[in-house]
This record gives structure tokens, C-alpha cells and sequence, in this order.
């Protein structure tokens, strides 16, 4: 006659059960490759400001075959990351006009052409 | 047995248990107040109230329109001092929500919008979308918790009320998680335990709304007021008895039988004007658009549907915006539950019980005859409601007296002793047997199910829409077999923690004394008045019925059934008038 | 019975009284096509075994006690339609108690950790002066309550709790429903008591325990908005951080 809660515990493989869970896991693991990037990025600054011979052996090590998979993945991943950042934005900044909420449709475009617009000004600027 | 001292202890977490608790909280924060509750508070049936809660708002309205229109609306049995209080403390109730942050919807210059709601004269029906009673309890539960002398005991199911010396002593109740029962030694005691709709088989009302508190003030020895009258809706969803607000009609909507004909101008609510006429057509008091369903349907003329027979509740000339902002939880709920989108197609809908104009005899003060048991809600009879309340009065009832219910409970409590443990105890132990039994007898040879579904039955086909002496008679007498049937109810769970099966016994037990003293009363008044219509005696009379039947439990035998006067103080009864020459 | 479809609804029971651990017990039930999850368990009770248990009251979606698992999905059994779960009536629906919460019995959690956390983050008008009654109502614009509106629609049903892992690995956390309900008071034009809410909400218990899963707006039955509701607040938390650290005296506020 008293009580006697039953205590579940959440086990290591939750994120297993449905494939929303393992979506989520994914955006979460694309950000160890977002890291890596840009770690490799400012360790390829730091080696330009150390001269020619430095530059030369980063660039080196970037043609290897191992480190062209990885900056395939990482394109992969971050572009992943990107994509359901985007979609979640309408979320985290719901925007009101007049007595409304902007739908979702138009705040996720929105990105996409601020994304668009500033590729191609790297484009541009690399390239000219 | 567990024995809890407070100053005020308040049965029912509903919009009224929650407002008195406030009420008292803010007379006089050094009282402690209890509030106990089956449930948790925002499970309370408040939460399914839809269209809104009267108030006069508007310059063109006045104090006076929403006195008459509730005394007519209530065929003239409401008391007078008491509407007269309600509706001036009616603003004042809704604006303090309006504080404590309710999300009344708005007009676009940030004043609180009013709809149109039966048989109202002006528009006053202040509302939140079409889930008023929703954020009205939410708003209730929330606010409560910043008053540190209000502690809840949520899950905590009341059986009984104590008394001692004639005035109120506590309350016994049970721990539903452990099965604990335990004592609460009381000043005051407020109940708030809403309706009984569950009487009924077919109904709008929630699983938890059984009339505890009505019987367990009944068995402590305090008459139920006016029981006979009981409101049908007349739109809820078939099958599930699903409520489809009357907001769905102050905002335009149209009801139509098999023929597409707005039936209601027959039945002296015309003209059928296209557009949403005051007081009139389908904005016409509840119990006249139930009873010209039950014609209508005598004559043929519903929508046969897989439910049986429908009539068709027609949103669609409002639009989807319309809709989408003024009745967004309709359209969900018919969407789900009868596959319809009301921006495509009408509703299928046809009358269902759902609020109990009688119960606990309270008086103008919220009190009871049994002194510092006070009555607040639904469960209460002050009356405002008379033989048929009006539309969007009962959430505001809700607010007013469950604020005087607080107030005068703290006022009464700090006169009195707190009462004696021995004598609380020791009655505590008589009441407890009922409940213990309940567990121990294993050979009992009728179930819960099967004695509910029977009370359900003879309720409906003795005592619903139209009633004769014949039907209730049977009614009657069906009732006093069950109630001896009852004796012998057996259950399967026999567990202390969190048995349900225990609760639905004593739930039962509760809605078969309640359903007796309403076919009881029925019986006994031989007219028609409001919801309560006789065949037999179609027509009112005042000279022998402008009264309130008073049911008084006898131990062993039917209730016996009394009457007061009316009180009457500045509207003499007249004929009820709506449609095109209504005023 | 003989020309009636039969389901069959498996559910994980618990009885303290002789249990340790749940265990599914099938029960063989008449399949109607208009039925939900929670008519089916209510059959049970009636017609089988009265002691399953499980909370429920209006059965029209709106007073959140009927929150469980229907296929491991946490839903409202009330709205939750046999016909959507079975193929000609046939087939199987597990149903469990909700996830992430001790189970009392049956398909019951104990849901007293919830009742403190919404009360921890001050879920009222909070005011430096009452407006008194005779002043009427407050001024609030259409927009001001669209703003916030949509938080206000919990209610309290608790299938974010259960949807939500991070809930699941720190119990402490203060969780969807009640954050969303924060957020809703400090986005109401008539509310003064952002700061004091900030104690808890941007505590280690508050928003920041929040990894953005948003499982909880995705299980969400009334379109609440939990997730982004706490995103909202991750971003003030973040400026309000910033501005202490540039404004000196600033954090004394």
C-alpha cells in the first residue's frame, strides 16, 4: 500500500530510436568538421604570415588525398549545417509586420540570397 | 490518520476554487488556505469553456440590460439580489484577469472585444479566441501561485465534509497517489467542484465532472437547490458530445435542417435575418434552440447522419480569416473529431447536456445554511441562472462568487476556533468506512460500469430534453433500485496508490444521489419553466412554481423535496420574448 | 463480436504494489473507426481490467491530463485516432507512459518536478504597481498580443518533457513548457518582471541547457513554440551577458 515510482533512465542510444533524434545528432556532429575548417584556416594564416617555404608546405599538405576527402566532408557537412540552420531561423527570430508574423517561406530565403550574395562577392574578389 | 490544520480549505481547483483562493489570500495573507483538488488545477473542466465570459463593457449597454436579459434568460427563477450584485461586480472581475494577464482578445485600438452570445441584448461576452475558459483558468492557476499562503494539495480527492456542532469542521479526502486518507481541519471550507453533466450519458462536460462537492454537501445535510434544470447545448458534436461554442453563432453562424431551412423562425425566433440579429434566431437562449432541435426532430425534418440525427451549424459565410482569428480551437475540433473544415462545410452538431443550473444552496453571500461552508461555481445554486443561464454568465459567475466565496471564508475564519480533532477524527472514521469498504468487498455482484451505464440511461430517457410524470416516474424508481444496487459494487483495483477504479466507485455513488434529487425534482414541479419542459404541463405557473425546489437527503428514502420563494425585486415575471419583437 | 475488428492495444504497465520494472500486457479490443487511443484504454477499463490506469477529463484536447506514448510518438490519447495507427482496423498500438518522468502507475507519471519548475519561473503578471480596478483594462494592441499569443496555448500536457532528451539527461532543467510560459510573460506588454525571471531562466538550469533539439514544437499538440520560444531567450540572455560586461554597473539592475 505505498508508492514506488518506477525511474527510467534515458540509455546512451536514445538518439537511435527515431530518425528526427539522428538528424539532430548529425547537425550536431557537422559542427566538430565547422571547427576542423576553421582551425585549418587560421593555421593557414599563421603560416602565410611565416613566409613563401611555410605557405608552400600548407598548400602542400592540403593537396594530400586524406585532406581533399576531408574538405569534400567537411563542404558536405557544413553545408548540412547551413541548410537546417537556415530552416530553424524562423524559430529563433520570428519577425512581425504590422499585426502578423513573416511566415517561415520568406525568412529562410532570405538567407539563402544573403548566402548567394556574399559567395559571390568572394567569388568576385578572389577572382578579380 | 494524517490530520492538516488550515484556516480555509477550498474543495475544487476550478476557476472558482482558484479565484477564492486568491480572494482569501489577498483579505488576509496571514491565513492559511488549502486548496484540494482531484486533479491537478489546470485539468479543471473550466479549461473547456469556449466562447467567453459577460460583462458589460460597451457605452451603449448598461448594469440594467445585462440584469434583464439574465432574469428573462432564466424564465424569471434567478434571485434578483443576486443578479443585481453579479452584474455589477461583473466588469470589475474580468478587468482584475485582465490584469493578472489574460489574453482577451482585442479591438485594434487595444481595448478588450466583445462578441454577441444568446439572448443578450448588447454585446458583452468578453473572450480569448474560442478558448476563453482555457486562459481564464490558466491565467487563475498561475496567478495563484504567487500567494504563499495558498498551498495546494493537487491529486487529493475529497469523500466527505465534517461538521461539528452544526457548523463546518474540515474535510476528509485521500491522497489518490498513496491512498493516505487524510484529515483537513478547517475554519471554512469552500466548495468548488463544478457540475454533474457526467449524470448524463451524453455531455459536454469532462470525466471529473461527477458533483462531489454537491454530494457531499447534500449528505452533511444542505439542500440542493433547483436540481430539475439542467442545460442542453444545442450545438455539440455527435458522438463525442464535443461543445461547439455559441460563439460559432454570435460570430454569424447559422443552423439549418435537412432542408437548408433556418428551422428556428418557426419556433417564434425570426425573422431570419442574414445577418446576426440580437436575441434572436440562432442568438436565442439555449433552452429554446435545444427544444426546437427536439421538435424538429419529432417532425422529421434533422439530418440523418452515422451519429443519428444532426443539424447543420453553417460557418462558412464567415471566411477563413474570420475564423481562423475568432474560432481557430472550432475549427480544429471539428477538423479532428467529424472530419469537417468549417471554411468548407457546415458542422454537424445537435444539443447536448452541459451545465447544471442547480446545485448546493448558497445565498447572495456565497454561503450555505451549514455555518462557514461556503459554495462557489457551477456547483453552487446562488441563482443567477435560474431555469436556464444564459451564455457566457457562468465563467464571470465563476469569478464573482468565487471571489465573495474567499472573502467571506476569511472573514468567517478569523472569528472562529479551529475545530477539535477528537470529534473531526472520530467522524473522519465513520465516513472512511464507505470508502474502505469499497476496497475490502471482494464479492460484490455489480460493477461501476454497469450501474453508471444504467444511471446514464434511465437520466437520459427520463429526465433530458421534454419530460413527462411517466418518464420520470420510472426514472424515479430506477434511480432508488440503484442506489440499493450500489451496496453491492465490487472493484477490480484494490491498490492503494493512485486507484482510479476506487475513485470511479465513489464518483458513482455521488452521481446517483445527484441524479435522483434532479429526476426527483423534476417530477415534482409540474410545469414548464426554462430547460425543464414537461409535455404534460406545457405551461409556466407562477402562482405554484415561481420557486426554488429545495431537495433535503432522508437517510434510507427518496430526498425530500421543498420550495422558497423567488426573490423578486424589480422585474415581475413576463413572457419571454426573442426574435424580431424581443427588447 | 463475431463481425467486429479486433486490435491489439499492448500497454506498459507498472503496478508498484507487485512491479519493478513495466511489463506490456495485450489487451484484444473492438476497433471503431471514430475511436481514439484514449476510447480504447477507456474500453479496457470497463470491460477487462478496472485497474489500468491512466489519466483523463475532457477528451477534447484541452486539459492536457491524457499526454502518453502511442507508438513511442509522446501524443494527447484523446486525439490520438485508432485509424491513423492501423490498417483496417488491424494491427497493433503500444501505448507506455510518458518518457523522461517517474512512472507512478501504469500510464500515471509523477509530474511534481513540472509543477515546481513552472512555478520557479514566476509564470504571472509581475508589476512595479498594481493598476488599480477603477483604471479598467490595459491598453494592448492587437500586434502586442499576437506577439506572445501563441505561447500562451500550453496546456501543461507534458509531451515536450517527454520529446525532449535533454530533459531526459539532466532532470533539473527547467524544460520547454515552463520556459515558453516565461517567455510569454515577458513578451506581455503588461508584464515588468523580465529581470526577476532571468534568475532561473538563464540560470544552468535555464535556457542554456537547451541544445535546440525542438523536438518539443515538433510534439507540441497547440503550436506553442517552446523551442523557439527559448531561442528568443538564449539570444537576450547572450546580449544581456554582452551589455553587463560593456556597460560597468549595468549587472547591478
Amino acid at each position: 500500500m505505498s508508492r514506488k515510482p518506477y525511474e527510467p533512465t534515458l540509455p546512451n542510444t536514445w538518439w537511435l530510436e527515431k530518425p528526427f533524434y539522428i538528424r539532430y545528432m548529425l547537425r550536431e556532429m557537422t559542427s566538430f568538421f565547422v571547427g576542423a575548417y576553421v582551425a585549418i584556416l587560421i593555421v593557414g594564416l599563421w603560416q602565410l604570415s611565416q613566409g613563401p617555404d611555410a605557405w608552400g608546405s600548407f598548400l602542400g599538405v592540403l593537396s594530400h588525398p586524406l585532406s581533399v576527402i576531408f574538405h569534400v566532408l567537411a563542404f558536405v557537412f557544413a553545408t548540412f549545417h547551413t541548410v537546417t540552420w537556415f530552416a530553424l531561423t524562423p524559430r529563433t527570430t520570428p519577425i512581425m509586420r504590422g499585426d502578423h508574423f513573416v511566415p517561415p517561406g520568406p525568412i529562410i530565403g532570405a538567407q539563402y540570397v544573403i548566402w548567394a550574395a556574399a559567395s559571390i562577392v568572394v567569388l568576385a574578389a578572389v577572382l578579380w | 490518520m494524517d490530520v492538516i490544520e488550515t484556516d480555509i480549505a477550498i474543495v475544487g481547483a476550478g476557476g472558482a476554487g482558484l479565484r477564492a483562493a486568491i480572494a482569501a489570500a489577498e483579505a488576509d495573507p496571514s491565513l492559511s488556505v488549502t486548496l484540494l483538488s482531484k486533479v491537478y488545477p489546470m485539468r479543471s473542466h473550466t479549461v473547456a469553456a469556449e466562447g467567453g465570459a459577460a460583462g458589460v463593457a460597451k457605452a451603449e449597454d448598461s448594469l440594467d440590460h445585462h440584469f434583464n436579459d439574465t432574469v428573462s434568460g432564466g424564465d424569471w427563477l434567478c434571485d434578483q439580489d443576486a443578479v443585481d450584485f453579479f452584474v455589477a461586480q461583473a466588469p470589475k472581475e474580468l478587468i482584475r484577469t485582465e490584469h493578472w494577464g489574460c489574453p482577451w482578445s482585442r479591438t485594434p485600438d487595444g481595448k478588450v472585444a466583445v462578441r454577441p452570445f444568446g439572448g443578450m441584448k448588447i454585446e458583452r461576452t468578453w473572450y480569448a479566441a474560442d478558448k476563453t475558459g482555457f486562459h481564464l483558468l490558466h491565467t487563475l492557476f498561475q496567478t495563484s501561485m504567487k500567494y504563499p499562503s495558498v498551498k495546494r494539495l493537487d491529486e487529493v480527492y475529497t469523500t466527505d465534509l465534517l461538521i461539528e456542532d452544526g457548523r463546518i469542521a474540515g474535510v476528509l479526502a485521500h491522497e489518490i497517489r498513496s491512498g493516505k486518507p487524510m484529515v483537513i481541519l478547517a475554519r471554512s471550507v469552500i466548495i468548488c467542484t463544478g457540475g454533474a453533466g457526467r449524470v448524463f450519458p451524453f455531455t459536454t462536460n469532462g470525466a471529473i465532472k461527477t458533483g462531489d462537492g454537491m454530494a457531499m454537501a447534500f449528505r452533511a445535510g444542505v439542500p440542493l437547490k433547483d436540481m430539475e434544470f439542467v442545460q442542453y447545448h444545442p450545438t455539440g458534436l455527435p458522438g463525442t458530445g464535443i461543445l461547439i461554442s455559441e460563439a460559432a453563432r454570435g460570430e454569424g453562424g447559422i443552423l439549418v435542417n435537412k432542408d437548408g431551412y433556418r428551422y428556428l423562425q418557426d419556433y417564434g425566433m425570426g425573422p431570419p435575418d442574414p445577418w446576426p440579429r440580437k436575441k434572436a434566431m440562432e442568438l436565442g437562449p439555449r433552452d429554446r434552440l435545444s427544444q426546437a432541435f427536439w421538435q424538429e426532430q419529432q417532425k422529421g425534418r434533422c439530418i440523418d447522419s452515422k451519429w443519428g440525427d444532426v443539424m447543420h451549424l453553417d460557418l462558412r459565410h464567415l471566411g477563413e480569416a474570420k475564423i481562423a482569428e475568432r474560432l481557430p480551437f472550432i475549427r480544429d475540433l471539428a477538423l479532428s473529431y467529424v472530419g469537417v473544415d468549417v471554411v468548407n462545410a457546415p458542422i454537424p452538431v445537435r444539443p447536448v447536456v452541459h451545465y447544471t443550473m442547480g446545485g448546493i444552496h448558497t445565498d447572495i453571500t456565497a454561503g450555505t445554511p451549514v455555518p462557514g461552508l461556503y459554495a462557489a461555481g457551477e456547483c453552487a445554486c446562488v441563482s443567477i441562472n435560474g431555469a436556464n443561464r444564459l451564455g457566457s454568465n457562468s465563467l464571470t459567475e465563476l469569478l464573482v462568487f468565487g471571489a465573495v466565496a474567499g472573502r467571506n471564508a476569511a472573514a468567517h475564519a478569523r472569528g472562529v476556533p479551529m475545530p477539535s480533532h477528537t470529534n473531526a477524527l472520530a467522524q473522519a472514521d465513520g465516513h472512511r468506512k464507505r470508502v474502505v469498504a469499497l476496497l475490502e468487498r471482494s464479492k460484490g455482484t455489480e460493477s461501476v460500469v454497469g450501474l453508471r451505464t444504467a444511471l446514464n440511461d434511465t437520466m437520459e430517457t427520463g429526465c433530458g430534453i421534454y419530460r413527462t410524470e411517466d418518464s420520470l416516474r420510472a426514472t424515479v424508481e430506477t434511480l432508488a433500485v440503484l442506489k440499493t444496487r450500489f451496496a453491492n459494487v465490487a472493484i477490480d483495483d484494490k491498490s492503494g496508490v493512485y486507484n482510479t477504479d476506487l475513485t470511479g466507485a465513489i464518483e458513482l455513488g455521488n452521481m446517483i444521489e445527484i441524479g435522483e434529487t434532479m429526476a426527483l425534482s423534476a417530477l415534482q414541479r409540474t410545469e414548464s419553466r426554462g430547460s425543464h419542459q414537461r409535455l404534460d404541463h406545457p405551461a409556466r405557473d407562477d402562482a405554484a412554481f415561481l420557486k426554488h425546489s429545495m431537495a433535503h437527503r432522508v437517510e434510507g428514502e427518496a430526498p425530500r423535496v421543498e420550495y422558497r420563494d423567488v426573490v423578486i425585486t424589480r422585474s415581475q415575471p413576463a413572457e419571454r420574448v426573442y426574435g424580431g419583437e424581443a427588447k | 463480436m463475431s463481425d467486429t475488428t479486433t486490435f491489439t492495444l499492448e500497454v506498459l504497465r507498472y503496478n508498484p504494489e507487485s512491479d519493478d520494472v513495466p511489463h506490456a500486457e495485450s489487451f484484444s479490443v473492438p476497433y471503431q473507426e471514430d475511436w481514439v487511443v484514449l476510447d480504447a484504454l477507456n474500453w479496457v477499463k470497463d470491460n477487462v481490467d478496472g485497474s489500468l490506469t491512466f489519466r483523463w477529463s475532457c477528451h477534447m484536447a484541452v486539459c492536457g491530463s491524457c499526454g502518453m506514448m502511442v507508438n513511442n510518438e509522446p501524443v494527447l490519447s484523446c486525439k490520438a485516432f485508432l485509424r491513423d495507427y492501423l490498417k483496417d482496423g488491424k494491427g497493433t498500438i503500444t501505448v507506455g507512459a510518458l518518457k523522461n518522468f517517474p512512472v507512478e502507475k501504469d500510464l500515471v507519471i509523477v509530474m511534481d518536478s513540472f509543477m515546481e519548475k513552472l512555478e520557479a519561473v514566476k509564470p504571472w503578471i509581475i508589476r512595479t504597481t498594481e493598476k488599480p480596478v477603477e483604471e479598467g483594462t490595459f491598453i494592448q494592441l492587437p500586434k502586442q498580443l499576437k506577439r506572445f499569443k501563441h505561447h500562451t496555448s500550453c496546456i501543461n500536457c507534458l509531451l515536450c518533457y517527454a520529446a525532449c532528451p535533454q530533459v531526459g539527461l539532466n532532470p533539473g532543467f527547467i524544460g520547454p513548457a515552463a520556459l515558453a510560459l516565461a517567455h510569454r510573460y515577458n513578451l506581455d506588454s503588461r508584464d515588468q518582471g523580465k529581470d526577476l525571471r532571468k534568475d532561473v531562466t538563464a540560470s544552468e538550469y535555464g535556457v542554456w541547457e537547451c541544445t535546440f533539439v525542438s523536438a518539443c514544437s515538433e510534439v507540441c499538440p497547440k503550436d506553442v513554440e517552446p523551442a523557439g520560444a527559448i531561442q528568443e531567450q538564449k539570444i537576450e540572455s547572450s546580449i544581456d551577458w554582452a551589455l553587463d560586461h560593456l556597460i560597468p554597473g549595468r549587472k547591478a539592475r
